[in-house]
């Protein structure tokens, strides 16, 4: 606050009130922004809960079933809107229950921030009760984390954590809270954190490699985009766009940068990696400049890396300077956010369409699409197929809606077949592979995008991981529509157990409760189909309810998901069957 | 592409292969004085399961910046990927990392002897002489003779001593200084004017 001293010059006052280290969190949480948060109390956080139930006119909590569903809400709730999001919970088991989330935070650069309680001071090391080393707990798994001791630390705790958790790559923040901290009081004011001086969030852009980039790509003969997060992270999916149509180079997408393109789009040419798209996979190796943007060279991705894309000039998009050569060796690496390096870029590109190129892409399509789509699409009998489930979907609600998939074949289906609009659209655990992700982070990407129609697919197995958020959906009345995808296995392990350990199916089957019984108990609408007749009535059914509604299908127990490069393989020699 | 001397300076005519050949390198970590950094930094090593040989903390030529030096026996392709992780760390202002021959390094050796051993069977003047270590304490039981130097002379002089009974020994890590500039303030200086972009 500015104040004037009687005809002196401005002296520059802050405006200081004197609150408990409890208030301040959310003092600083308002501060910062935040319109909700996800938690579970408990003992040492017991005085933020007090300041919460205070605040609840200014900032919305929303009490989840068990603190990894609040960690996974927190990050659906951050992966579809850009904010970073809130996690809160007690010492102890809270905290620990946290990890998961975290952890999936960290893998795949998700800004969030956690809180956690801790006990008191005079207690640390003593092995109290409920006491953890969350910070030690949590050191490798965030990109930085605290424990603060002093209420007077927290403004600037706080503050630092928002900064570092949204700036450069994103990722998870911790900050753990010991309860006479939380009691303690403090003059409280609160400036945003705009800069560290030991942290560059931004590498700087050199504008020699941009060219070099681009020259690269305008002598191409055969060149091929694979983009992933970076691109969405940097909001630079406009900008992508534009690169991709000035220079008619064919496009990819990783399962985590899927939606940044519109799947219609003529140059998308799908998803690589274990389960994507055989074209793009197979051209992989064929192509003279491989260009990645936003994107980390993941194994799955890759597959062998000693026979990955060796014959082409990789040109490497990245924020994240770790990155670069970590996996794959770049000739051309271009740092910095892809927001600005991409508007570079676009200057130097020359306009072009390489129609040969493509029509190889298109060829290799129509070889994966008799071998494997048409089939996944359009069975006549047996049971359901987990495409068909996505493609009905895809029809009803015109591709606008936001996917939030769970682990294992159904995600792949998903990100195979779901069809896509709008960025921000698909929500999955991609680096850590979370099963028990997506119930709790539909429910955050719903709060977080509430005109938009959210659907969760999960199997049965990660279903019965989470499955308590049920009451969380009914208790805050969040209208997220739910599909269990149920072929009474662990389909991906499965599937692994078929090829490659002779149908030993190692505790893989499942004998399952009554799905719809449970979420009728969870008071939530449901249907249960099996049959092909039924789907697009259950489907519609399902996106005209204003309500969480609850859709179980049950599938066909043995389906393989196709193409799959299996593990150490070439993606040269990726499987059609 | 055929050479007739690979980098080495084997001699023959054979294909220049890739090399990738463990050896030591020292990794120097410029750090906000920070609980907790060291567990991250060495968190980076152990997901790796990279052995760190040695580990020294303590105040750098700059003001409140604190400096890690890490010797670890890996390739140039770990020790790349290595700093680059540990420069993501927040707190981590600038890591570098450095062969042999690019340093100046020493450690420092303490030897505890039983006096009556040691002053039977030795000139000790020549003794100090010839090795260049110094008694720092002397006892009617003990003496302690402190040595540093690089890891071979502490080890010349852990054999000779050894014979007499050696009580104690304790070898500290390795510190270093790099021959060329470690432009640590300069860093600081445009982190302070360039970085406050949100």
């Amino acid at each position: 606050m500015e104040v004037k001293t009687a005809g002196f010059k401005e002296v520059s006052a802050k405006e200081t009130v004197k609150v408990s280290g409890a208030e301040a969190v959310i003092k600083c949480l308002l501060a910062e922004g935040v319109e909700v948060m996800y938690g579970y109390p408990g003992g040492a956080i017991m005085p933020v809960y007090d300041e919460i139930y205070k605040y609840k006119d200014q900032i919305e909590h929303v009490l989840t079933r068990h603190e990894q569903g609040a960690a996974h809400a927190a990050q659906g709730y951050a992966r579809v809107t850009g904010k970073v999001g809130v996690a809160i919970a007690t010492s102890g088991p809270g905290a620990t229950n946290l990890i998961t989330g975290i952890a999936d935070a960290h893998i795949d650069s998700t800004p969030m921030v956690c809180i956690t309680g801790q006990v008191g001071s005079h207690l640390l090391g003593s092995d109290a009760f409920q006491e953890i080393d969350m910070v030690g707990l949590s050191t490798p798994i965030t990109k930085w984390n605290y424990q603060v001791t002093k209420a007077s630390e927290i403004p600037q705790v706080l503050a630092k954590a928002f900064y570092i958790a949204r700036s450069g790559r994103p990722g998870p923040v911790l900050i753990d809270i010991t309860k006479d901290a939380q009691f303690d009081s403090l003059d409280f004011s609160y400036k945003k954190c705009t800069g560290i001086r030991s942290y560059k969030p931004l590498p700087e852009v050199n504008l020699l490699q941009v060219e070099r980039a681009a020259q690269a790509i305008n002598n191409a003969k055969k060149p091929m985009i694979v983009f992933g997060q970076g691109v969405i992270l940097g909001g630079a999916e406009q900008l992508l766009k534009e690169v991709i149509e000035k220079s008619g180079v064919p496009a990819a997408w990783t399962i985590l940068g899927l939606s940044a393109l519109e799947t219609d789009h003529p140059l998308n040419v799908g998803m690589v990696g274990m389960h994507g798209n055989y074209a793009p996979n197979l051209l992989t190796n064929e192509c003279d400049v491989l260009i990645a943007i936003g994107m980390r060279f993941d194994d799955r991705v890759t597959g062998d890396l000693n026979t990955y894309a060796k014959q082409a000039t990789v040109i490497h998009f990245e924020i994240d300077p770790a990155e670069v050569n970590k996996n794959v060796q770049a000739q051309i690496p271009v740092l910095g956010d892809v927001k600005q390096t991409l508007k570079l870029l676009l200057e130097f590109l020359q306009p072009n369409s390489h129609e040969q190129w493509h029509n190889r892409f298109k060829e290799l399509y129509s070889i994966e699409y008799e071998k494997i789509i048409k089939n996944d699409l359009s069975a006549k009998h047996g049971k359901i197929k987990m495409a068909e489930v996505l493609d009905e979907i895809n029809t009803v609600s015109g591709g606008n809606a936001i996917i939030v998939s769970d682990v294992g074949q159904h995600q792949m289906v998903a990100c195979r077949y779901a069809k896509f609009n709008a960025t921000r659209s698909n929500v999955t655990s991609g680096g850590l592979g979370t099963m028990g992700f997506a119930l709790p982070a539909a429910i955050g990407a719903k709060m977080g995008s509430t005109a938009r129609e959210v659907v969760a697919i999960i199997g049965d197995g990660g279903f019965q991981m989470t499955l308590q958020e049920l009451a969380t959906i009914y208790q805050m009345n969040v209208p997220v529509k739910i599909v269990v995808l149920n072929n009474n296995f662990l389909g991906m392990v499965r599937q692994w157990q078929q090829m490659f350990f002779e149908k030993r199916y190692a505790s893989t089957e499942m004998v399952n409760p009554d799905f719809t019984g449970i979420a009728k108990a969870y008071h939530l609408q449901t249907n249960k189909i099996s049959e092909r007749s039924q789907l697009k009535g259950a489907v519609e059914e399902m996106l005209a309810s204003k309500e969480a509604h609850f859709l179980e299908v049950s599938v066909e127990k043995e389906e393989c998901v196709f193409p799959m490069i299996t593990t150490g393989a070439s993606v040269s020699d990726i499987r059609l069957e | 592409m055929c050479v007739p001397n690979d980098h080495h300076g084997r001699i023959g005519f054979r294909y220049k292969i890739r090399v990738m050949e463990k050896q030591n390198y020292t990794v120097s970590v410029y750090t906000e004085n920070n609980l907790g950094l060291l567990s991250r930094i060495a968190a980076i090593f152990l997901k790796r399961h990279i052995n760190i040989e040695s580990i020294t903390a303590s105040q750098s030529e700059v003001h409140e910046v604190m400096r890690f030096i890490i010797i670890v026996e890996v390739t140039e392709e770990q020790v790349k990927k290595i700093v680059g992780q540990i420069e993501k760390q927040i707190e981590v202002i600038k890591a570098f990392y450095h062969k042999d021959d690019e340093l100046i390094y020493q450690e420092t050796a303490l030897y505890k002897v039983r006096s009556s051993d040691f002053v039977q069977d030795f000139d000790i003047q020549s003794f100090i002489k010839k090795t260049n270590a110094r008694i720092v304490t002397v006892s009617p039981q003990f003496f302690v003779i402190e040595k540093t130097g690089e890891r071979h002379e502490t080890e010349d002089l852990y054999d000779k001593l050894k014979p007499y009974g050696l009580m104690q020994f304790v070898r500290s890590g390795t510190i270093a200084v790099s021959k060329n500039e470690m432009p640590i303030s300069e860093i600081l200086e445009k982190f302070n004017t360039s970085n406050t972009i949100q």
